[in-house]
């Protein structure tokens, strides 16, 4: 199994009555909350806590996009992987979960931008291709909600064409042309680094992941508990589609907080947990539901959905997880149209028990962990360590005990699969060492 | 009421509805936000004494190929043959609300000699800094029939799906004519028609309800000031972005005044 060290770049400083007075944490966040001198500190913490993950031996460390959001400090990931790939161990992967290739005209730039981590870190970038939240992208970058899926296509064949046709090409789609396309530089790895793709629960992706060979990752901020159906949804459709059950092809986001004894971690955990559950999954619900983000094939399940529930006699709780890539589950989409994100456990006591967040001892999270990798059935772990406003200190505290006393409990996991989705670096003897001024195999 | 006539037209792969009711001097109807689901009070009345041609934009309910449309370009020659198709542009009378007002001003800006006069009630299409449209998208789905109407409930009347329609279809197609007016006029409703409208020579009558919360009372101003030919506007009490819904016989017969 792969565990791999996520961050959403938080601000930490929201004020405690954020949610009273505040409807959104997204798209139209109050600016004046912002303090650039804070940021600075902000940024370096986080990008201190990934390089110490690195460290302490995880796998991978990962990043993504975000934009007008305060609890992700990257609208683009890739700068902070580019600082990463000098700083940050070079054993570890770099994933960037992702760029939402929608937004880029033309899609070049992404194409050239992995391609330049990928030369400057070795051969260590996962290439993650997110549609991206409606708030990210429709409200936030203005990108037209009936196009986005379709633009999303687009960039992902233009990119994947970039980096592997050796001729210049001329890319003549329905939204971007460009006569000349030949990046420079290209990507290390060959034929292109592995592509993960972060998703709802939609079959569309699933089929689409399974066609071209992809990692899918459910990014739920609601635990294991709420994505059993999808993550069971997601292997059934791979046993249709006459794909093995390799763990590998799945990648599950799982908050953990780990401590000498499950008391100690309540204590350190609490707050930072309750700040985001509470402060930073304050979004409004005018911008949950962008026309046309959502496809209609979704669309009709979740009203069949909804129908069959009713007719049951069921409670309204149809979850449509295809909806809100990044912040599903939990509270049904339904309502999260009609009254935002306010419906889901915000207080400690909840949070755990639904398994938003695991926490206990490092026995007990191996144990909880071990448990809903084999339910879920996944092998790319992306684990939130820090989150909320914990600080550098318990954030690397909780990073060390988990790499230290979880990590080694799990290493037999899943030990018989072979990832293929996995960055195939060059050798540590053919890498540069940044600021070596004997680099015998340095351009002159 | 009774209920019009009904044929289709091919459009770009997709398909459109076209109502048809009345007698006397043609007139057409391109419908406003969300589109028409049912027929309205509105249409009846202008069928009292013309007949109404109503041809659905694609992706608006009773139309379907909104997809096919990447640009603006697109959609100006798309609603030019949906127009055409419904025998609607042998100098005849338009009439447009919201987006449908905005396509019918890029037509007769454009053909100036197949349209004989234009009706716009609240049109879209020129949003700026000095005179915003207001986001129908970004919208609490409980708080956009305030935002429609002056009279809330006439808009959820016309969203409520009836006895006899498809339960699952129903409200895909509701959600499919907001997708079709983004996929047009996202993000915020402006086309760069105000760079056309002075091509607009023929006579021009501009709408807009008191309480409209969509389009400011500006917008209209700066809107008829750049139209070319003879423009006059006119404000309907008591009605909201859909004035059409809320006073259908004060703008029915304001339009049947100017035409």
């Amino acid at each position: 199994m792969k565990h791999c060290w996520f961050h959403l770049m938080p601000y930490t400083e929201l004020p405690e009555d954020f949610r009273d007075n505040h409807e959104s944490i997204w798209v139209d966040i109050d600016s004046k909350l912002f303090d650039p001198e804070r940021a600075h500190h902000m940024y370096n913490d986080h990008l201190d806590e990934m390089e110490f993950a690195a460290d302490m031996g995880f796998d991978a460390i990962c990043v993504n996009e975000h934009h007008s959001n305060g609890y992700g400090l990257m609208p683009s990931p890739n700068l902070m992987l580019a600082s990463l790939a000098r700083r940050a161990n070079p054993k570890t992967a770099l994933c960037v979960l992702g760029n939402s290739i929608a937004l880029y005209n033309p899609p070049t730039r992404v194409a050239e931008e992995m391609a330049m981590i990928d030369c400057i870190s070795g051969g260590r970038l996962i290439a993650g291709f997110p549609v991206g939240s409606p708030m990210d992208t429709c409200y936030a970058y203005g990108q037209n909600p009936s196009q986005l899926r379709e633009r999303y296509a687009e960039a992902h064949d233009f990119i994947k064409k970039a980096w592997t046709e050796t001729d210049t090409f001329s890319f003549n789609g329905r939204f971007n042309q460009q006569r000349y396309v030949n990046i420079w530089p290209r990507p290390l790895q060959k034929p292109h680094p592995p592509i993960w793709v972060p998703g709802g629960g939609s079959i569309e992706t699933w089929r689409w992941c399974a066609e071209m060979d992809y990692v899918y990752c459910y990014l739920s901020y609601y635990g294991y508990q709420a994505a059993k159906a999808t993550m069971n949804g997601f292997w059934e459709e791979m046993d249709r589609l006459g794909k093995d059950r390799n763990p590998y092809r799945a990648g599950f986001l799982q908050f953990v907080g780990v401590a000498e004894t499950e008391s100690m971690a309540r204590e350190l955990y609490a707050e930072p947990a309750e700040y985001f559950y509470d402060r930073c999954l304050r979004v409004s619900a005018r911008y949950a539901n962008p026309p046309g983000y959502v496809t209609e094939a979704t669309q009709r399940a979740g009203v069949k959905s909804q129908i069959s529930t009713a007719a049951s006699g069921g409670p309204d709780d149809v979850s449509n997880t295809s909806a809100l890539p990044g912040i599903q589950k939990a509270q049904s989409i339904n309502e999260v149209r009609k009254n935002g994100f306010n419906k889901n456990a915000r207080e400690f006591d909840s949070i755990v028990e639904n398994g938003y967040v695991i926490i206990g001892s490092p026995d007990q999270v191996a144990e909880q962990l071990r448990e809903i990798v084999h339910d879920l059935h996944f092998g790319q772990l992306m684990l939130l360590l820090q989150y909320g406003n914990m600080n550098k200190k318990t954030a690397n505290y909780n990073t060390k005990l988990y790499a230290e006393k979880v990590m080694p409990l799990l290493s037999d996991v899943w030990s018989e699969w072979e990832n293929h989705w996995w960055p195939k670096p060059l050798s540590m003897s053919k890498r540069a060492l940044p600021n070596n001024i004997n680099n015998s195999m340095a351009a002159e | 009421m009774d209920t019009p006539s009904v044929t289709r037209i091919s459009i770009s792969g997709g398909s459109s509805r076209v109502w048809r009711k009345g007698k006397g001097e043609v007139i057409g109807f391109l419908a406003g936000f969300g589109g028409l689901p049912k027929w309205i009070p509105f249409l009846d009345l202008l069928a009292d004494k013309n007949e109404v041609i109503v041809p659905a934009i694609p992706g608006f309910p009773g139309a379907v190929g909104h997809n096919n449309f990447d640009n603006h370009l697109d959609w100006i020659v798309a609603v030019h043959d949906i127009l055409k198709k419904s025998n609607l542009l042998n100098n005849t009378s338009l009439i447009g609300s919201g987006p449908g007002g905005s396509l019918i001003a890029e037509v007769a800006a454009l053909w100036p000699n197949e349209v004989k006069n234009i009706s716009l009630i609240s049109p879209w299409g020129i949003s700026s800094d000095e005179f915003p449209m207001a986001d129908p998208w970004a919208q609490r789905p409980h708080e956009l029939a305030g935002l429609m109407c002056h009279n809330p409930k006439l808009w959820d009347d016309l969203k409520t799906q009836p006895n006899d329609a498809d339960p699952i279809e129903w409200p895909v197609e509701q959600a499919r004519a907001l997708e079709a007016s983004a996929r047009i006029f996202w993000p915020l409703g402006n086309t760069g028609l105000i760079k056309r409208l002075g091509h607009i020579t023929c006579p021009t009558l501009i709408l807009r309800g008191d309480s409209d919360r969509i389009i400011p009372k500006n917008y209209i101003k700066k809107f008829c000031q750049e139209i070319q030919g003879e423009a006059v506007t006119k404000t309907i009490k008591n009605a909201g972005h859909l004035a059409e819904l809320d006073q259908p016989y004060e703008v029915a017969k304001t339009i049947q005044s100017f035409i």
